[in-house]
This record gives structure tokens, sequence and C-alpha cells, in this order.
């Protein structure tokens, strides 16, 4: 996609937001902002309304012959009497406006068998941000998200997240509309793409504490983008959300190179709906196209060093995702499922450059490359009673066809599928806090199983997230 | 528009549903205000105001109900079925007071529906028209899942249904003013009814003046109010967090001092610990329907108090005969 076309999906999107504006001005007598309009509206109502109550009231038989009789009791002045100052904030205060902050704190333990930094997935470019993690204790990703209406028309969100080495990253940093019609929603910034079901899932809300080997494969872990989102829920009864974008494409699939244009662009279709009292399901088709150049990836060639590989071309991404919440009575209280299975294909064709620093003796190697790879995941988490709740995933990636002119690729992708099996036990004392234990069996290379147990934590302090579905 | 279209037509067969897509929402964002809709359409976020806009709004209005009475509003998921339904809506009625802040931010922003936000006048709020209880004098997690606003379960006092009636009757009259008068109408037979109806639950509810009770959840402090009674413990030792069999049996020994005739919980409760209490304790453990369809004869916001009223006054006859005091 060229600058012309996204030029022309802004200036769509932005059409809306001026026409709303405009209308809402032009329908009331004076231009003021509508949200402090109607809450002084709503103020007043409230002030009109109380005094109705404590209306001395006529006294109506009734034949219920096992209830005594006896006066009404006037308790009802009382209270309403004392009402009509509520809700006037204080006005003067300049700190009134600030956006809402939220904290999430993240650390553990993890205890891996193999060495993380000799961490392959066979077959698979790696991007540098996937693998398990470091040993031992560390601190997560601690994130820092501040966010507020910005106007009548938009609102705005920075999510920092604060790594164990003392670096900072912009995670998220975006605006969005609030006061589009007709199911149009518009995303600027830096935002997690809305493709796939934990995609756009912040990680800390994650059931598991890594992300599945399909996600680390295909995605780098997680795929934000710095760009433009459209999305448009239909006008049905039915669920149905359909989305589209525009970036840089700065993470794995893509590459961040300097240039005019989109680096990658996605698109999305979302459905969803209920299934008796107590379940309710979404399932989703996401299509995600990148051009990276010179993207770098841990290396294909399996040795423990490992060399670095970069690709140039297109890379072509799809997913299934499904998701089934079920708990009795729709009541999630107590006990509730959760079942969820994402499934990737990706066919990548380009340039290849196998082993660029030529530090794993077998290159630098440059070819032709095409490849045709398949992959997914399926878990479910079963809350049994209020605090605990068990989890199980299973991971699987396929090495499908790969074609590469320079070498022959079995000579650095053995015919092996990656695997890995993962439980999960969960005690959340409430719903801001939870503690974790899983273990999981790692087979991702050819002979090597590692073994981990991962331990964390997770506090989630200051404003009440809502989380999605 | 027609460049965007062309250059995305050199781009394979995945540009074909991108550009249906695209032209698609191109359609609706340019196309002029829709058709003038045959009723209201009001997504009500609990059952007993999905009753009042029906008292109030009758065919005038198709309503959808966001959650039952079996379920805890505090937690709900913010699932497809509830976005799908919150984009289509012209007026949105709920509680406020933060009851609904785990899932309803979410349905106002995946919505797309600009009438139904916050601030504009398809977004009703009930707990604004009404006096808050139990308004916490510091907000602070270590106190549990407290409400900055106050308490936010204000449809177990009557009184406070009437005042939400005549605030939404004005809301319905602005948002759908070619049906104003109906609504007015239909407003003044309510308010006559639902008068006298307060008159007869007082009355009936006249025994039941000081009795002490233990409730589960700080779930009906409005109920307590209206009717005189005193809550004397609460099972959750902060709101919305379990009870251990550790403070259940605090409870039981703050009730040998402090005696309480019956221990109140919701239909959406579960019944593990009030049981124990009750039994242990040899009170009265009484499950009150809360909202409308929270059990067989709460079918609307008449029989809800009929009920709720028959329940406290069994169980205060049966604590009577059981044990005098």
């Amino acid at each position: 996609m060229d600058t012309r076309s996204v030029c022309a999906l802004l200036l769509l999107a932005g059409v809306a937001p001026v026409v709303a504006g405009v209308t809402e001005c032009d329908s009331s007598q004076q231009c003021v902002e509508g949200a402090a309009k109607t809450r002084l509206r709503e103020t007043r109502a409230a002030e009109n309304s109380l005094p109705a109550s404590p209306r001395p009231l006529p006294l109506i038989a009734q034949t219920d012959s096992s209830i005594v009789t006896s006066p009404p009791t006037p308790s009802a002045a009382a209270t309403a009497g004392a009402a009509a100052a509520a809700a006037t904030g204080d006005t003067s205060n300049p700190n009134a406006f600030n956006p809402s902050v939220s904290v999430i704190l993240s650390g553990g333990y993890a205890h891996l068998s193999q060495d993380p930094a000799a961490y392959r997935l066979s077959g698979y470019a790696l991007s540098p941000d996937a693998g398990p993690g470091p040993r031992g204790f560390s601190l997560a990703e601690s994130e820092l998200s501040l966010a507020a209406n910005v106007d009548p028309y938009l609102a705005g969100a920075l999510t920092v997240s604060m790594a164990a080495d003392n670096t900072l990253s912009v995670e998220e940093a975006f605006f969005q509309t609030t006061a589009l019609s007709d199911g149009l929603r518009v995303k600027g910034g830096r935002f997690f793409s809305g493709i796939g079901y934990l995609n756009e899932q912040h990680a800390h809300v994650w059931d598991f504490i890594d992300s599945p080997l399909a996600y680390q494969a295909f995605l780098g872990g997680q795929f934000g983008d710095d760009g433009v989102q459209l999305r448009w829920l239909a006008p049905i009864d039915t669920y149905l959300d359909l989305g589209v974008e525009v970036g840089r494409g700065r993470g794995f699939p893509g590459s961040d190179n300097d240039r005019d244009g989109a680096g990658a662009s996605a698109f999305y279709a979302h459905t969803g709906g209920d299934i008796g009292l107590g379940g309710s399901w979404r399932a989703g088709l996401s299509y995600l196209s990148a051009a990276p150049r010179a993207r770098e990836s841990v290396g294909m060639s399996a040795g423990p060093q490992g060399g670095r590989d970069l690709f140039t071309g297109a890379s072509r991404l799809w997913i299934a995702d499904f998701v089934y919440k079920w708990s009795p009575n729709g009541n999630p209280v107590r006990q509730n499922l959760k079942v969820q299975a994402e499934f990737f294909t990706r066919r990548e064709t380009g340039t290849w450059v196998l082993d660029a620093d030529g530090a794993a003796a077998v290159g630098p190697l440059t070819g032709d490359y095409r490849s045709q790879q398949r992959g997914g995941y399926a878990q479910a988490v079963y809350q049994f009673m209020p605090r605990w709740s068990t989890g199980f995933r299973y991971d699987r990636l396929a090495r499908g066809s790969i074609d590469f002119s320079a070498v022959d690729p079995d000579t650095f992708a053995p015919h092996f599928d990656p695997t890995r099996s993962s439980a999960l036990v969960q005690y959340a004392p409430s719903e801001f806090s939870r503690f974790r234990i899983q273990i999981a069996a790692d087979r991702s290379r050819p002979g090597v199983t590692d073994n981990q147990v991962l331990v964390d934590y997770q506090m989630s302090l200051g404003a009440h997230g809502a989380h999605n579905f | 528009m027609i460049q965007f279209f062309s250059s995305l037509r050199a781009r394979g067969p995945s540009s074909l549903i991108l550009r249906a897509f695209a032209f698609a929402a191109g359609y609706v964002a340019l196309a002029a205000a829709p058709a003038a809709q045959a009723s209201l359409r009001v997504l009500a976020c609990e059952p007993e105001w999905a009753a009042l806009t029906q008292e109030l709004g009758g065919d005038d209005v198709k309503i959808y109900v966001a959650t039952h009475a079996l379920q805890d509003p505090h937690q709900i998921q913010a699932r497809p079925s509830l976005i799908a339904n919150a984009r289509n809506a012209d007026l949105a009625v709920c509680t406020g007071a933060e009851l609904e802040i785990g899932w309803m931010p979410v349905l106002l922003r995946q919505s797309g529906n600009e009438r139904i936000q916050a601030g504009s006048p398809g977004n009703f709020e009930a707990a604004n028209f009404v006096t808050k209880l139990e308004v916490p004098s510091r907000v602070d997690r270590a106190d549990g899942d407290v409400h900055a606003a106050g308490n936010p379960h204000i449809q177990t006092d009557p009184r406070n249904i009437a005042a939400v009636a005549a605030a939404l009757a004005q809301r319905l009259k602005e948002v759908d003013p070619d049906h104003a008068a109906q609504y007015q109408a239909r407003l003044e037979h309510f308010n006559g009814r639902w008068t006298s109806a307060i008159a007869r639950w007082e009355k009936q509810g006249a025994p039941l003046r000081g009795v002490p009770v233990v409730v589960q959840h700080k779930a009906f402090p409005y109920l307590l109010n209206w009717l005189g009674m005193s809550e004397v413990a609460t099972l959750e030792p902060k709101p919305g967090v379990e009870p251990s069999s550790g403070y259940l049996s605090e409870v039981l020994a703050k009730l040998q001092r402090l005696p309480a005739k019956m221990v109140l919980r919701a239909a959406y409760n579960d019944g593990r610990s009030s049981e124990w209490l009750a039994a242990h304790a040899q009170i009265a453990a009484v499950v009150l329907p809360f909202t409308v369809g929270g059990d067989d004869h709460a079918k609307d916001l008449f029989a809800l108090f009929d009920d709720t009223i028959n329940r406290l006054l069994v169980a205060q006859v049966a604590m009577q005969k059981s044990v005098p005091k």
C-alpha cells in the first residue's frame, strides 16, 4: 500500500469526526461541550427528582392473611432530604482532568533445563525478542498506563513498559475516536494489532505466563505497529467486527525500515455470540502482510551459537482464532471455563541470507527463499473454585516446506515439528492480583527437551481496567 | 478514494476482501442518518432497569437485557453479543456508580455508537438520581471492591425506583420526543400504582422494623434502610472477598453478642457460607430475588417487592416460632 492509499484511508477516517462535531454544535442552542452539558443536565434532574418519594402515602389494605399490618414507616424523608448536595465535584482542582493511571507489577522465577541463549525453534527464523526469557529470578515487564478522553471526540492512552534491564519502551501510545457513529472507530499511533485473539491483549492479561510458540514463531511474541486502524461493527444483531490496519511494519514479521509507504497491512473479521445461558464464543479470521527488508532473525541453522539470518521479501500470514467461555448460568464468580485455539499459516517469499556473519560456519549464503509453514496452539483454563484455576496448553508448529536456492534446506532445517506442553495453576487473591506456576516440556529442537518451571506474580494497581472478551 | 482503490487493485486476491471492507465502511460512514426506527432500542444493563423501561416505554421500546438475575452484575464478560447490542442501542439504561466498571467501558468503546457514550443523552445512569448510601470516606483497594460513588445496589428500595422512573421518563422523552406524551402517560400510570404499592409494602413490612440481620454481600443497605432493619454483620470480610472458614467463625462468635434473626443473600450469591452460618447460629437463611427474575415470583417490579417482603416476613415469623428470645 503506498502513501496515497494511506492518505485516502486517513481521509476516510477523518471525515466522520468532523461531521459528528458539527452536528452536535448545530443541534444545541449554544455550542458547548457535549459531555459537560449532559453532566449539568443530570445534576439538575437529580435535584428535581429526589423529593418525589417521601410523599405521604395512602394506606391500601392487602388480602394477605399471614401478614400483621401496622402503620407505615415514615423513614423516607430523612435519607432523601440530604441528597441534593451529592455529585457536585470540586471544580477548582487543577488535577481534576488528570488521566487515569494504572500500573502492572510483574516478575517471577524461571528454572530451565536448557540454556535459553541456545533456544531455537527448529525450522523457524526466530525473532531476537522471542524465546523463554532469562533463568532465575527476574523482573518481568512492568507497565505504566495513562488514559483519558482528549476532548469530546477523541481518547488517548499511553502504556510504557519497563523491562528488567532498565530499558524503557513505548508499548502503546495511541488516540482513538469516541464520537464516531455507525459502528466506526479509528485508532492511530502505536498499538497492538487486532489480528488473532491474544495479540490485541496486553501480555499481563494472558492466561499463561509466556506466549504460545506460534506467537513467537510468526509474530515475534506479539505484533505491535505504528500506524492507523479502522474498525467497523456491522449494524446487525450478530456481532461482526471488521478491521483494517496499515503501518510501519516495524516489528516481526516486518522490519523497521525508513521508507515511504506502509511496511505492513492487516485486515480481520471477528464474529461471535452466545450458546445458552452460560456459554459465549468469538471466532475470527485475520490476514497480516509485511514487507521486511533485511529482517534479522536468530539463525535457522541450529548451531549452539547460531548465526544471524537476514530476510528481504514478502511475508503473508493468515490466522484463524476461536475462543469459548462458559460458566454456570453465566455467573463466572465461582466456576468458569475458557477454551481457545489459534491456527497460523504463513508464506514467505524473497531473498534469504543464511548465517550472515558466518558465526555458524555455514555462510554467509544468499539465495532465493520460499516457505509455507503452519502452526498453532489450543488451551483450556478452568477456575474450579474462587481464586483457584488450572490450565493446559498444547503448542505445535509444522516445519512445512522450505525452498532455498543456495543450499539444501534440510542441512539447516531438519524435518522436525516443534511441540510444547504446558500446565498451569493460578491463585488469584482478588481480580487485581495473581500468582501462577507453570510447568512445560518444550521440544522445540530435535532430540532436546527443555523442562521449564516458571513462577510469576502480577499486581494491578490503580484504575480499574475493563477487560475485553 | 479512487486512488485508494486503484492502489489496492494491484495487490492480489487478498485486496479484494480489503476493498470490499473499505467500500462497506466508507459507504456507511458517508451515508445519511439512518431511517426512522419503529421503536427506541434500549440496552438495559440490569433486569430491574429493563422492567422499569418496559413500564415506561411499553411498545415504543425494544429492550435487550445485558444481564440476568443469576449473574453478579460486577462480574460480567464484555462478550460479543453485548457489544453487538450496544452498537445498535439508542439508549443505555444502567445503574452506574461503578457497578458496571468491569465491562461497560468495553461495550462503549467497541460499540462505535456515539449515542450511548458517557455524557450523551443516550447514556442513562440510574444511580445519579438517588441518594447513595455507604459513600466511602476513603477509597483504597485494601478495603476490597469499594465503589467511590457509594453502594450501587440502589434497586432494593422502591422509593429509589420511583425517583429513577421520573428521571428515566424524562430521558425517554428527550431521546424519543415523538412519543413524549406516551412516556408521560405511562409514568403517571406507573407512579399511581407504585405509590400505592409502596404504602402496601411499608404496611406489610412494619413487623420487620428493627430486625437485626446478617448480609452476605453489602447488597442490601437500601432495603434495610427502607424497612428500618439493621445490619449487624457481613459475611464477606471485605466487599467482593469470599469469606474464609476462619472469618465465618468470627462472624458466628459476633452473633453471640449481637444476635441476628436472619442472613440475607441475593439470588446470584453462592449459598454455602450463609447456609453454614444459618445452621450454626440457628437463624433463617433468606434468598432474596434482588432483581426481576431472581425467582419464579419476581416477574416484574411489583412482584419483586411483593416477593421480597413476603420472604422476609416468612423468615421473621419462622424465627419468632422457633427461637423465642
